[in-house]
């Protein structure tokens, strides 16, 4: 497989009839259908999940790990993404949810909460000490940092350096495990319970380090079925969270910037509307703000195409189940914000979008495509299986189609061929 | 040398449509693969352009001539002119009316921004009749 360009986000061929929904969708243009089947061009899928979401024949999913694939470990160490403790009827208790997880057969839990409480508190130190360009753009949605990695590349700066909450979990937990156990990295597994397709792509290939120390991700719908048989069935609730309200709120839109706790904010949701304020934030209209906020998903990770209930109804339960929780229980050690911080830089990836590397034929493509874009329809109907005129004539001059792939060009020069054979 | 002309008309009726000229320059010249520090400077310098276009002159036309070192852009309103354009050249002077100082504009950054961000700034203005506005930004080796 090309790690360079590894997805979560994969198509079955079988259920995919070409329809152009996923097509029009994607916000950033990676999807064609060809051969009457949707393609996804690597280099710029963005692993959001908008097609996953849309596609009415279910022909678009996301890889994930399945509830078996933690038993070759000696520990099974799950770290639940906060956005799944919105998904529960009449849930008071976020214990009940982690003993559930339990009797599903994991040794170890760390809710990825806590280690955003610890994200949220290294984030106002570095604010604090003023050591990052501002406005400081979180780098907690995997999929806006690869978004920012191939069309924002001004921006890649103003990312904030610090690895997010699913990684610095994985990490604190195996430090805890090694440490309790003395058993070695390979034989402690850990799995993310995860409403997220972008997150699966992070553990695979990272944005901002070498490895990632998370084993693989489970699905929420997946794991969702066999966990609430489980949590139905508990006789003993064992007191195992540590998260205080700070790290249970990251699971909605707005809820990082809260933990900022004054800073003057921006949260953003939803990703047309991400794109609107990053384009925004580039042309330097957005000034007066410390941080910004980004979450692709409407509503935030509660929105995630992995999860199984309503974004807001999970964001209603999860302000209830905040509502008398410490703020938070979880501090930054003295050497914990070094092992927080990203190990590689945020690096522009240019060749997802231009049209050539050497600008004399890039121009030479750019003008070819206006021409070609005057003669099309201008429809944008998606027939020809690009998203828009604009973007087949991209396409020709790439060399990836033709102009008769427009099915109205097409008609015309049919017709055409019609009337010339009737004046004969 | 080679280049790309683009030409916009900028609809001085609707101002919630300013700013779509130089968010369609931006684009093309991502896709040229253009250097990033000129696009900043180019997206920045015409939208503060292209806003004062609506705000003051009810619109006009930009044409932008992309060359593989440089961008030229002109600007050009059939407005009412800049009576002193040393003034207007000032920080923080502005004549904007108040419904777009809501907005965010008008703050007297305009023309400032303007020159911040390109190599070269030139008004030809004449009262009563516009204002032709010629901008180049060049890319810094």
């Amino acid at each position: 497989m090309n790690q360079q360009y590894f997805h979560s986000v994969e198509l079955d061929a079988e259920l995919c009839c070409g329809c152009t929904n996923c097509l029009k969708r994607c916000p950033t243009e990676a999807i064609r259908i060809r051969d009457g089947k949707a393609h996804i061009l690597s280099e710029r899928c963005i692993d959001c999940g908008e097609c996953i979401r849309i596609c009415p024949h279910h022909a678009k999913r996301a890889r994930s790990n399945s509830i078996e694939e933690i038993e070759p470990f000696k520990i099974k160490v799950a770290i639940p993404a906060p956005a799944l403790f919105g998904q529960f009827n009449n849930l008071n208790d976020i214990d009940i949810v982690l003993t559930g997880l339990r009797a599903l057969g994991f040794d170890y839990i760390y809710e990825v909460s806590r280690a955003a409480e610890l994200v949220s508190e290294a984030t106002r130190k570095l604010i604090r000490e003023s050591k990052l360009q501002r406005p400081i753009i979180s780098s907690a949605c995997p999929a806006v940092v690869r978004l920012i990695k191939i069309r924002f590349p001004e921006l890649c700066g103003n990312v904030m350096p610090l690895l997010a909450p699913m990684e610095v979990a994985a990490r604190m937990a195996r430090r805890e495990v090694r440490k309790l156990t003395g058993l070695e990295d390979e034989d402690i597994g850990v799995f993310f319970i995860t409403p997220c397709p972008a997150k699966v792509t992070e553990i695979n290939n990272p944005n901002s380090t070498e490895k990632s120390a998370v084993t693989g991700a489970i699905a929420i719908s997946q794991i969702y079925p066999a966990l609430t048989s489980k949590m139905d069935h508990l006789k003993v609730i064992e007191p195992l969270a540590k998260s205080g309200l700070i790290g249970v709120g990251w699971a909605n839109s707005g809820g990082e910037s809260a933990a900022m706790l004054g800073e003057k904010y921006l949260a953003a949701d939803g990703i047309e509307n991400v794109i609107r304020v990053l384009e925004e934030l580039e042309d330097e209209h957005i000034r007066d703000i410390d941080f910004i906020e980004l979450n692709a998903c409407s509503g935030g990770c509660v929105g995630g195409v992995l999860a199984v209930e309503n974004p807001y109804v999970a964001q209603a339960r999860i302000q209830n189940l905040r509502k008398y929780l410490p703020v938070s229980l979880n501090h930054l050690d003295e050497k914990d914000l070094d092992r927080m911080l990203w190990e590689n830089e945020l690096t522009f990836n240019a060749e997802s979008f231009r049209l050539s590397d050497d600008i004399i034929e890039a121009m030479d493509m750019m003008e070819k495509m206006e021409e070609i874009c005057k003669g099309l329809p201008g429809l944008d109907c998606g027939s020809c299986g690009a998203p828009t005129c604009r973007a087949l004539a991209e396409d020709i001059v790439k060399g990836n189609a033709k102009e008769t792939d427009c099915i109205h060009k097409l008609k015309a020069k049919i017709q055409n061929v019609y009337d010339t054979l009737g004046n004969l | 040398m080679s280049n790309i002309h683009l030409h916009y008309d900028v609809n001085g009726e609707d101002f919630t449509r300013a700013g779509e000229a130089s968010g369609a320059v931006k684009k093309r010249l991502k896709a040229l693969g253009y250097n990033t520090d000129a696009i900043r400077r180019v997206a920045i310098a015409m939208y503060e352009a292209e806003i004062n276009m609506v705000i003051h002159a009810d619109g006009g036309y930009v044409d932008v001539d992309i060359f593989p070192d440089h961008v030229d852009i002109l600007l050009s309103d059939h407005g009412p002119g800049i009576p002193d354009v040393e003034k207007a050249m000032q920080e923080g002077f502005s004549t904007a009316p108040d419904n777009v100082r809501n907005l965010g504009f008008g703050a007297g950054m305009g023309l400032p921004n303007i020159k911040k961000y390109t190599d070269e700034m030139r008004i030809e203005t004449e009262i009563g009749k516009g204002t032709d506005l010629y901008l180049t930004v060049r890319v810094n080796q």
